[in-house]
């Protein structure tokens, strides 16, 4: 009997320590905010674009911690469904098309001698990366243009164009090899004399 | 000379070494060829920018592009001649892609421009002579081209043990740096002492290879006559023991640690060819112009090292040394193990590029195909950086960046010494390549992102603070209106909002008051009913959302607020009465004034209007132009609605000739005057709507003209918006008369 009520009594005094160190822990390590909306947050391409349905990156982050579907951000493409699938722990999906399709990285261009300099574009544009004022001419930053297509719409002149980031010497990036290829798993490394001599 | 230590490094392969073809004949110097092709970027960093324009005359030697940054290079005209063009050309670089060149037509005399030496090199401060060298346009000329001035700076963040020349070349079929060696000794060692003056090192020493016996024999004389004390170090043939880092191993034992330059640990290597530029640009005072470049491969019948100049277009190099097309297979530029395929010979000879290989089919075999890898581990025995080559191909196979970024796959310098060993044929580096540049992107993309999300929170608060702004102004507005209302209340204790009160209030106060009092009855009315209409829609919604207890108690409210306006506008009735004839009396000039003053806003307005009818007139005489341009279809529309706004502006100019004949009279009665301003705010309504239609065709007009392919439903819109515009210009007309009517009667 003594030992059984000995287990308990350790056992309650353990569990009171731990419980204390838990509750101490709990009030000093506590983080402000919820960090995953901040993690999904960060794999989001930011482009602010909407196409998700929210206004901005940030809300869609909240949306998925919330719950909502993965697949709905088209210029982050499948890329950032993967990483967004390892993140949550779940499911890669393919990327939704009602949200749009993936398209190249591309930027805004104003065609400047047709502006009319009405500003509804700088209003628009999530990342002020239109520069202008009234009745003066405006024009992208190109270097800030999130490709986002949120000036093209308001145009009242239909001077803007979303313009493909071409490859250049400077950003160009080598193919990934084709891999095994089907017809190589049927000869042997010794066999690669007289295939290549064919 | 002494005897040095040669320490070793992890891997390498022995190649077959392919060097002598090239070394037959003595060194070439090919003709002018038509054009020189002179590409911006030919360096590492940011392209040059260009100084000429087209059409220049530019002698031998001139600058034609300076250096755009710190991290970039200036460029020179390797002979006199006419610039014809500054265009897009291909390039040599692995994408066949194109880039912007400067195409410069020789005129075959070889003028040179005045040259600047700089004969007291030694008696000048280093930086002096570090910007004579970029200005020269010396780059390292070893491969990468990376900017000699930013090297020999970024030397001397520490103090340098070692100054290595790098004479090693290591990858097979090239002879260039040997020829060099052979060919300019003299100005190489020079060359060197000039480098080594500028930074200053404990130990200079010179890496070469063993299978260059004459070049080390032309060099031991040379440094021996100079009384150099430059050391010659001999190392074992192997592949890589040219790169940078396989070198510095070599010669001194240290390893490079990773992600860090030589400099960190207070070494500095130099290629030979850098070193010559370097001589020639201070004794000489020559910018970096011509280089030299080794053709071969089997399928060129004189395979030779050549003193070529820049810009040298590959196709005028293979044909000096006699091309069978027919045997070639592949063009290489740079050697067998780190170049790459070129898909035109029209590329330009750059400052980087030290050997071209014309292949034929049995020296170039087309790489078998890959197979599965068999984990033999040959390839981490070849790997001269001591990687894990097998774990960076599955890393590069799924795509794992991070993993692949961990196993310090920036350290591979893409030797391909793991791809010459592998029994499966599969090609590593391509696979590196491919991930390499796939963690650039992903950073790249990662620095855009997070520059995209600070813009947008920085305008996000921006918008926040503006619209707290307003917010706060418009709180200040109704705070400050609400102050005015319980000062007003103070001075005037009779005017309360009750009706009971204003009744007490009309009651007991003086004569001068009753005016107020009337006022305020007014303004209570006008509070009232719009309290009434609030309360008449919660009680819509109300209804409409079914909540049964807020019905009940909304219909009461509503009730008793009805009760009270009508109380109020008795009371209201009853306080007019008790004093009509004040009203009038008191302010008979105002009165005259105020009527006078409609008077001139009419004369002022008509005015406006004709002036705007004018515009418009002319608006659609340019609509009709265009039209009759394009030969559209909505000519006769447009020109009937000319006549119409040429009518209306007519018909404007007549009024305002004969203006207002109403001058207001002496006296008026209230209840004409209330008429009347009723009458003006219809006629006003009616303007609006008559100036919003016009605003329509205006627009509609715009976009017949722009876009003639919808013209049948524009023009239909036009004709509805011009059936409404004349109806409300008739509507207008009435109004106006009437107006003029209860003037004249008034």
């Amino acid at each position: 009997m003594f030992t059984v009520l000995l287990a308990i009594g350790i056992l309650v005094v353990l569990s009171l320590i731990f419980g204390g160190i838990l509750g101490y822990a709990k009030v000093r390590f506590h983080v402000e905010g919820d960090p995953i909306v901040d993690q999904i947050d960060a794999l989001l391409p930011q482009t602010q674009c909407g196409q998700c349905g929210h206004p901005g990156c940030r809300p869609y982050a909240e949306a998925i911690s919330n719950g909502e579907a993965i697949n709905h951000c088209p210029p982050g493409g499948q890329a950032t469904i993967q990483a967004l699938a390892d993140l949550l722990d779940v499911e890669a999906i393919p990327l939704d098309g009602d949200h749009g399709t993936e398209t190249a990285q591309r930027v805004a261009v104003i065609r400047e001698d047709e502006c009319i300099g009405c500003t509804k574009c700088i209003q628009a544009c999530p990342v002020d990366a239109i520069l202008g004022a009234a009745k003066q001419m405006h024009t992208v930053i190109a270097d800030e243009c999130t490709g986002c297509d949120l000036c093209v719409e308001p145009c009242p002149v239909d001077c803007i164009d979303m313009v493909d980031v071409g490859i250049t010497a400077k950003n160009w990036s080598w193919d990934k090899p084709q891999g095994v290829a089907a017809q190589s798993l049927n000869i042997i490394a010794t066999d690669r004399s007289t295939e290549v001599s064919q | 000379m002494q005897t040095a230590q040669v320490f070793s490094f992890h891997g390498g392969i022995h190649p077959e070494e392919n060097k002598t073809q090239s070394l037959q004949l003595p060194l070439g110097k090919p003709s002018l060829p038509k054009e020189l092709i002179l590409p911006l970027s030919q360096h590492i960093g940011q392209a040059s920018v260009p100084l000429v324009a087209i059409g220049d005359q530019v002698l031998k030697g001139a600058p034609i592009a300076a250096n755009n940054g710190l991290l970039s290079s200036h460029l020179h005209a390797p002979t006199s001649g006419t610039i014809t063009a500054i265009e897009s050309r291909p390039i040599a670089h692995p994408s066949g892609l194109s880039d912007l060149c400067i195409v410069l037509q020789p005129d075959g005399k070889e003028t040179w421009t005045e040259l600047k030496p700089l004969p007291n090199w030694q008696q000048l401060d280093a930086t002096e002579v570090i910007s004579h060298l970029a200005d020269m346009g010396i780059v390292g000329m070893g491969g990468a081209g990376f900017p000699t001035q930013v090297k020999l700076q970024g030397a001397h963040k520490k103090p340098l043990s070692h100054f290595i020349i790098n004479a090693a070349e290591c990858e097979p079929y090239i002879t260039s740096d040997d020829t060099l060696i052979r060919e300019k000794t003299r100005e190489l060692v020079l060359g060197i002492e000039l480098f080594q003056h500028l930074v200053q090192a404990e130990q200079v020493t010179i890496g070469i290879e063993d299978n260059k016996p004459t070049a080390i024999a032309a060099l031991n004389k040379t440094l021996t006559e100079c009384n150099s004390k430059i050391q010659l170090v001999v190392v074992p043939t192997k592949y890589p023991s040219g790169g940078e880092r396989q070198l510095i191993q070599l010669l001194t034992g240290q390893e490079v640690p990773s992600g860090q330059y030589p400099a960190d640990i207070g070494i500095l290597c130099q290629n030979v060819g850098t070193c010559v530029a370097g001589y020639e640009a201070v004794y000489l005072g020559k910018p970096l112009i011509s280089r030299i470049t080794t053709l071969t491969g089997k399928a060129l019948n004189a395979p030779q090292n050549v003193d070529v100049l820049l810009g040298t277009p590959v196709a005028h190099l293979l044909a000096y040394a006699d091309l069978q097309e027919k045997q070639l297979n592949r063009l290489i530029i740079g050697g067998p193990m780190m170049g790459y395929t070129l898909d035109s010979a029209a590329v330009p000879i750059v400052k980087t590029t030290n050997c071209i290989l014309a292949a034929n089919k049995k020296e170039l075999p087309a790489p078998a195909p890959e197979q599965a890898c068999i984990r033999c581990g040959m390839c981490e025995q070849a790997c001269p950086a001591s990687l894990l080559p097998q774990q960076l191909l599955w890393f590069s196979k799924s795509q794992e960046l991070e993993k692949a970024e961990h196993y310090n796959l920036f350290d591979c310098i893409e030797c391909g010494a793991c791809s010459y060993v592998c029994p499966s044929s599969i090609p590593l580096v391509q696979y590196y390549r491919h991930t390499k540049s796939s963690i650039r992107d992903a950073r790249e993309a990662a620095v855009k992102s997070d520059l995209a999300k600070q813009r947008f929170e920085a305008r996000k608060a921006r918008q926040d603070a503006e619209a707290a702004e307003k917010e706060a102004k418009r709180l200040a507005r109704q705070q400050a209106s609400a102050s005015k209302a319980v000062q007003t209340k103070k001075t005037a204790p009779a005017t309360k909002t009750t009706e009971k009160s204003a009744l007490n209030a009309s009651n007991s106060e003086a004569a001068p008051q009753i005016n107020d009092t009337t006022k305020k009855l007014k303004v209570d009315v006008a509070i009232g009913k719009s309290k009434l209409k609030k309360l008449q829609k919660q009680l819509v919604e109300a209804q409409e959302d079914e909540r049964l207890e807020d019905i009940s108690a909304l219909q009461l409210h509503v009730s008793e607020q009805e009760k009270a306006l009508v109380e109020l506008e008795t009371e209201l009735a009853k306080a007019v009465k008790a004093n009509p004839t004040k009203k009038p009396s008191d302010t008979p000039d105002n009165s005259v004034e105020k009527a006078k003053a409609p008077a001139n806003d009419a004369l002022k307005k008509a005015k406006i209007d004709a002036a705007i009818a004018k515009a418009a007139v002319k608006k659609v005489e340019k609509a009709l132009k265009k039209a009759e341009e394009l030969q559209a279809p909505e000519v006769d529309a447009i020109r009937q609605q000319l006549a119409d706004a040429k009518k209306r502006a007519d018909e404007l100019e007549k009024v305002l000739d004969n203006p207002s004949p109403s001058t207001p009279p002496t006296e008026q009665k209230p209840a004409v005057s209330a008429a009347q301003l009723d009458l003006a705010s219809q006629v006003k309504k009616e303007k609006i709507a008559v100036a919003l239609a016009k605003a329509k065709i205006n627009k509609l007009n715009k976009r017949l003209a722009s876009s003639p392919e919808d013209a049948e439903t524009v023009s239909k819109d036009i004709e509805a918006a011009q059936q409404q515009l004349v109806q409300a210009e008739s509507l207008l007309a009435t109004l106006i008369e009437s107006q003029h009517n209860s003037q004249e009667t008034s």
